[in-house]
């Protein structure tokens, strides 16, 4: 079983967004990286089936030289090889998915291809989908149910009030969604191990943008809205209600 | 809108910072009576995501200094107190011989301060405890049942309740403080997001934050932030059938500078290994910004990776468990100073705003509480001299020093830092005029207040040579470190002929004006109405009769008294000096230090080199000793004064610094003939005082001990009122429950046969190895060591109880875990060389 998961470097944002002067990225400068939520539940869904079936997970990015430690985050929660294709421009998903469709063309024959459902930063929605019509490979997206066996992918889409299920012949790509599963934290041996491996590191060159990117715009929120639900002890059934209401209760 | 959240446009003070010293504050303010009070923070309650919010929270009470320990176990019982302290037991383990020894040092200390429960584990012991430990990789460790964890933002918010229970307090969350109003150097309000408020009274206990505030009132807290990486690794199987937090001991890895406790089901392991990670206060991210909080910023995970290899060295059953996980990693933001300990009290650039910064978790309580006394009475229970933010020279708080200075005390954490030790970054900031000559002379420089002083001269080598036998040399490496026997053949030398000794890193102030002997006279202990050309030498007490300093007081006119001052506590003494002048401005203070430099010329033949250079009458009768005057050497107009710390026949000389070069060269030229030696601070700070018993500040003088006590109730008791006066009288009336006393070193054979020479901070106890403990339960310790190479000894000296406090008494002093015999040879300022005080008097 090989199963190729795409990965991408994105900032740790906390409740505001601060643009850079130039209104043309995010101001990192106190911001930790990581990848999407829907990418580690991609990475631990792939490495799941491999401890299962036997095979390898191949781990692949397109991102800056930084973009290594999310190699190597995922190669901790059990990625066996990791792909770099080096870049410090920004590249859109056309560009982006013709860069990977190349990459992957290199590891076949493979079994299932990997993305998150959007990335946590652009949330274009297009990567996954474009290299699988790249690749002239069937794409299911949105899951949150996976089950491989016997040559075959079974698909549990979310859908307004259930799940669509697909069944589709391997190889196959997916895009999942958080809540696909639940990740692991990597252990101290699995990160020491991980730091030693090499990393398949190779240039890319963007080509032309096609799309040009005028300026970010951080949205006006709502505001903190307080709602006071009462006041002591008198307050408890509304306290009640809203935990139920929230389905923590 | 509820009374409570009305916003007030006044306050009797202002606390801006509720973490655990703000709130530590603001309750124990309310305790002392004080009322609207604020207290504010510009993040929520209750974690507004300073270092209180992510600290690990455990408490080790053993430390080498005096104060930080008595600051630690105030705040432990605070914290049991509230009911938030978890007894844990922790360990210190060693993984090298030269970290055993330490722990030895350890076990002094704890000892010294009165902290018995501790002990010395096997690591097997250690393992007996902590099952999860690799015990092959330790060779033992230092054991103290007593360490606990706190949760302190629970502290924090019970104190804060009940100061606003009382009515005295009123707290606003998510209030960011933008401005702080001085006029004439003196707080006068602040402006916040949601107001302004006018007050006298503003105390900033910021953490990280602190200097940026400080700034806005045109002070300076000189701290940096800094970053100290920790991670939660679990769940941890050992852990499963824990009840509460905690149930194993916490182990510090002292040798990897590293720590593992258990927190629930998880273990905390936190590193201050890596490298120093500096950021800017006027750089960290808002609340909102922050994905955690501002001060728990973005894991850099290349600093770890040494730490994580130590860790599963260390505790390899439970890190090689594949299921345990990294659930949580970060690098945390802590406060670091350039010495190390906390910046506390009023700055010395505004009046009325108070600093209460660069505090751990488990100093917090006693910090709140101290600092409110100091606020209230003018000085706290505990002595907090060392912490005392007056206490910074200029150049010490630039951002270079700051800086360069937290970084290299940063990996020190848990380092074995030995008493002499010495700064490698940014040295030579202050030099001498005569440091051009003492480099030829190779001098081995040691730093004081930032300045180059030298220790001894290396070219002094061949005294080695003339003194033979009477030179004691040092065998063990510890005790022979930043020290070199050249110290006391230089003493020898002087005590032969005469010495000249670089004096510049004296403090000196004018006090200037009418007013002028009022303010010397409110301060002074002794009498300041004296004639001119007087020397007074003068105990400085805080209002309990205990020492604030001690320092000369040069009277040059009705209204002119030059005050000179050691460099370590300098600033400090003129913080105090300028709080105590006249409302009415009838005296000034001018800072004289960088226009006067110092030499010092001692030694029996003093006289014959200064009689060379002077038509001026240098005679025993035409002047005499303890009086000062202008006398003309050269081209130089030179202020002498005939006083000496070293107990010799001599005289301080000052010139304006431009022409320091020239005297010297002067001096040397002169005592050629007479065998003059260059002789350096071992000799002056040391060997030549600890002969003369002559007290020092910090060592034998601080708040703990009163006059009394110290020996130093000389004379009268002037009728002119001064600070601590009735204290000081009482005092006298009483039996004091101390006594200053110098002993003498026996035998120094350890078990092995190498000689050891002890360093200070030793315990002393009874012939029966017990401690020695006087009526208000303080416990008999080194304050200074040294060698008396005039009479063949080793000195100490200590406080002892009354009972034990007789010429002849034999005791034992305990020196990493041995003991040593040691005799009482003065129990008063009686020295034991020269007691006569013959030779400073000829």
């Amino acid at each position: 079983m090989k199963i190729v998961v795409a990965v991408k470097r994105v900032p740790i944002t906390g409740g505001k967004m601060v643009l850079t002067d130039d209104e043309q990225a995010i101001q990192t400068r106190h911001l930790g990286f990581t990848i999407s939520p829907h990418e580690e539940c991609g990475v631990e869904e792939a490495v799941r089936i491999v401890e299962a079936q036997g095979g390898e997970v191949v781990v692949l990015t397109l991102g800056p030289a930084e973009a290594e430690e999310q190699l190597r985050e995922s190669m901790a929660l059990g990625a066996d090889r990791a792909i770099h294709l080096v870049s410090d421009e920004e590249w859109d998903a056309q560009a982006t998915a013709g860069a990977l469709v190349e990459a992957i063309r290199s590891e076949e024959p493979l079994d299932l291809l990997v993305f998150g459902n959007e990335s946590a930063d652009a949330g274009n929605y297009q990567v996954g989908i474009r290299v699988a019509y790249g690749l002239g490979l069937p794409v299911v997206t949105g899951l949150k149910g996976l089950a491989v066996a016997d040559g075959r992918a079974r698909c549990e889409q979310e859908v307004p009030g259930g799940r669509d299920v697909y069944d589709v012949p391997l190889p196959a790509v997916v895009t999942v969604k958080e809540g696909l599963n639940l990740p692991r934290y990597p252990s101290v041996p699995a990160k020491l191990r991980a730091n030693r491996k090499a990393v398949d590191a190779r240039a890319v060159e963007r080509p032309a943008p096609t799309l040009e990117k005028l300026r970010l715009v951080v949205p006006e929120g709502q505001g903190k809205q307080a709602e006071i639900l009462g006041n002591g002890p008198d307050a408890a059934p509304a306290v009640v209600d809203m935990m139920q209401k929230l389905g923590v209760v | 809108m509820p009374e409570a959240y009305q916003w007030p446009t006044s306050a009797r003070a202002v606390v801006i910072g509720a973490g655990i010293v703000g709130n530590s504050l603001a309750y124990h303010l309310a305790q002392l009576g004080w009322s609207d009070l604020v207290l504010i923070d510009k993040g929520p309650l209750p974690n507004p995501g300073g270092s209180t919010g992510h600290a690990s929270n455990f408490i080790f009470p053993v430390d080498h200094s005096k104060e930080m320990t008595q600051l630690t176990l105030e705040s432990v019982r605070q914290y049991r107190d509230a009911g938030v302290f978890t007894e844990s037991g922790g360990i210190e383990v060693a993984r090298t011989e030269e970290r055993m020894q330490e722990l030895q040092r350890r076990m002094s200390s704890a000892r010294a301060w009165g902290i018995d429960d501790v002990s010395l584990l096997t690591p097997a012991q250690v393992k007996e405890l902590v099952p999860y430990i690799e015990e092959s990789v330790i060779l033992g460790g230092f054991y103290s049942p007593s360490v606990g964890i706190v949760d302190s933002l629970r502290f924090g918010t019970i104190a804060r309740e009940r100061a606003q229970e009382q009515g005295a307090l009123a707290v606003f969350a998510n209030t960011e403080v933008l401005g702080i109003d001085v006029a004439n150097r003196r707080v006068e309000g602040i402006r916040t997001t949601r107001g302004d408020i006018e007050t006298d009274t503003v105390v900033v206990c910021c953490g990280v934050w602190s200097p940026k505030i400080a700034r806005m009132a045109g002070a300076s807290i000189p701290l940096t932030p800094a970053v100290h990486q920790m991670i939660d690794v679990g769940p941890v199987p050992h852990f499963r059938d824990t009840k509460g937090v905690i149930e194993f001991p916490i182990v510090r890895d002292m040798d990897t500078n590293m720590y593992e406790r258990q927190d629930g089901s998880g273990l905390e392991i936190g590193s201050y290994a890596h490298r120093p990670i500096l950021h800017d206060p006027e750089e960290i991210p808002s609340n909102e910004e922050a994905a955690l909080s501002p001060t728990e910023l973005p894991f850099t995970e290349k600093d770890f990776q040494q730490q994580m290899e130590d860790a599963l060295e260390l505790i390899p059953e439970v890190l090689n468990d594949e299921s345990v996980g990294i659930k949580y990693a970060i690098n945390g933001l802590l406060s670091l100073t350039p010495d190390g300990l906390p910046l506390l009290g009023e700055t010395p650039e505004v009046k009325g705003l108070w600093s209460a910064a660069a505090v751990w978790v488990k100093e917090g309580p006693g910090v709140g509480k101290a600092v409110a006394e100091w606020m209230t009475h003018g000085e706290s229970e505990i002595d907090l001299q060392s912490s005392d933010i007056a206490r910074f020279y200029e150049h010490q708080k630039s951002r270079k020093h700051v800086r360069s200075r937290a970084a290299e005390g940063f990996n020190k954490t848990y380092g074995i830092v030995h008493p002499a030790e010495q700064w490698e970054s940014n040295r030579n900031v202050r030099l001498s005029p005569f440091h051009a000559r003492e480099r030829e002379l190779g001098a081995a420089f040691f730093e004081a207040a930032g300045w180059e002083r030298p220790q001894w001269y290396e070219s002094n080598a061949k005294l080695l040579d003339e003194f033979g036998d009477r030179v004691t040399r040092r065998e063990a490496e510890w005790d022979a470190r930043w020290w070199s026997p050249i110290v006391n053949a230089e003493h020898l030398a002087m005590r032969e002929r005469a010495a000249i000794f670089d004096l510049s890193a004296f403090c000196i102030f004018d006090v200037t004006g009418p007013g002028a002997l009022e303010t010397v006279q409110t301060v002074s202990m002794r009498q300041m109405g004296v004639a001119d050309g007087k020397v007074v030498y003068t105990p400085v007490l805080s209002q309990r009769g205990t020492f604030k300093s001690d320092l000369t007081v040069m009277k040059l006119g009705d209204e002119r008294f030059r005050v000179v001052t050691g460099g370590a506590h300098g600033m400090a003494d003129l913080k105090w000096y300028a709080d105590h002048l006249p409302a009415d401005g009838s005296a000034q203070i001018t800072d004289l230090t960088s226009a006067w430099t110092t030499l010092g010329l001692w030694g029996p033949r003093a006289r014959d080199v200064l009689a060379a250079l002077t038509n001026d009458d240098v005679s025993h009768e035409g002047f005499p000793f303890a009086t000062c005057r202008t006398i003309e050497i050269d081209s130089l107009r030179v202020l002498a004064s005939r006083i000496s710390y070293v107990g010799e026949l001599g005289w301080e000389l000052y010139v304006p610094i431009e022409q320091g070069a020239r005297l010297w060269d002067l001096v040397w030229e002169a005592g050629e003939p007479h065998g003059l030696v260059p002789a350096g601070i071992g000799v002056y700070g040391t060997t030549g005082r600890l002969e003369k018993c002559y007290r020092a500040f910090a060592f034998e003088l601080d708040a703990d001990y009163d006059v009394v006590e110290a020996g130093m109730a000389w004379g009268r008791v002037k009728t002119p009122d001064f600070v601590g006066k009735s204290a000081h009288v009482t005092h006298r009336g009483q039996d004091p429950v101390a006594v200053l006393c110098t002993l003498t070193v026996d035998d120094h054979s350890s078990r092995d046969g190498t000689k050891r020479y002890m360093l200070g901070r030793e315990p002393v106890l009874s012939k029966r190895g017990e401690s020695l403990l006087d009526a208000h339960g303080r416990r008999s310790y080194v304050t200074s060591a040294g060698a008396g190479p005039s009479i063949g000894k080793h000195i100490l000296m200590s406080y002892l109880p009354p009972e034990n406090a007789n010429v002849g008494e034999e005791l034992l002093v305990e020196y990493l875990g041995e003991r040593y015999p040691v005799t009482v040879a003065t129990n008063d300022s009686t020295p034991v060389f020269d007691p006569e005080n013959a030779r400073v008097r000829s």
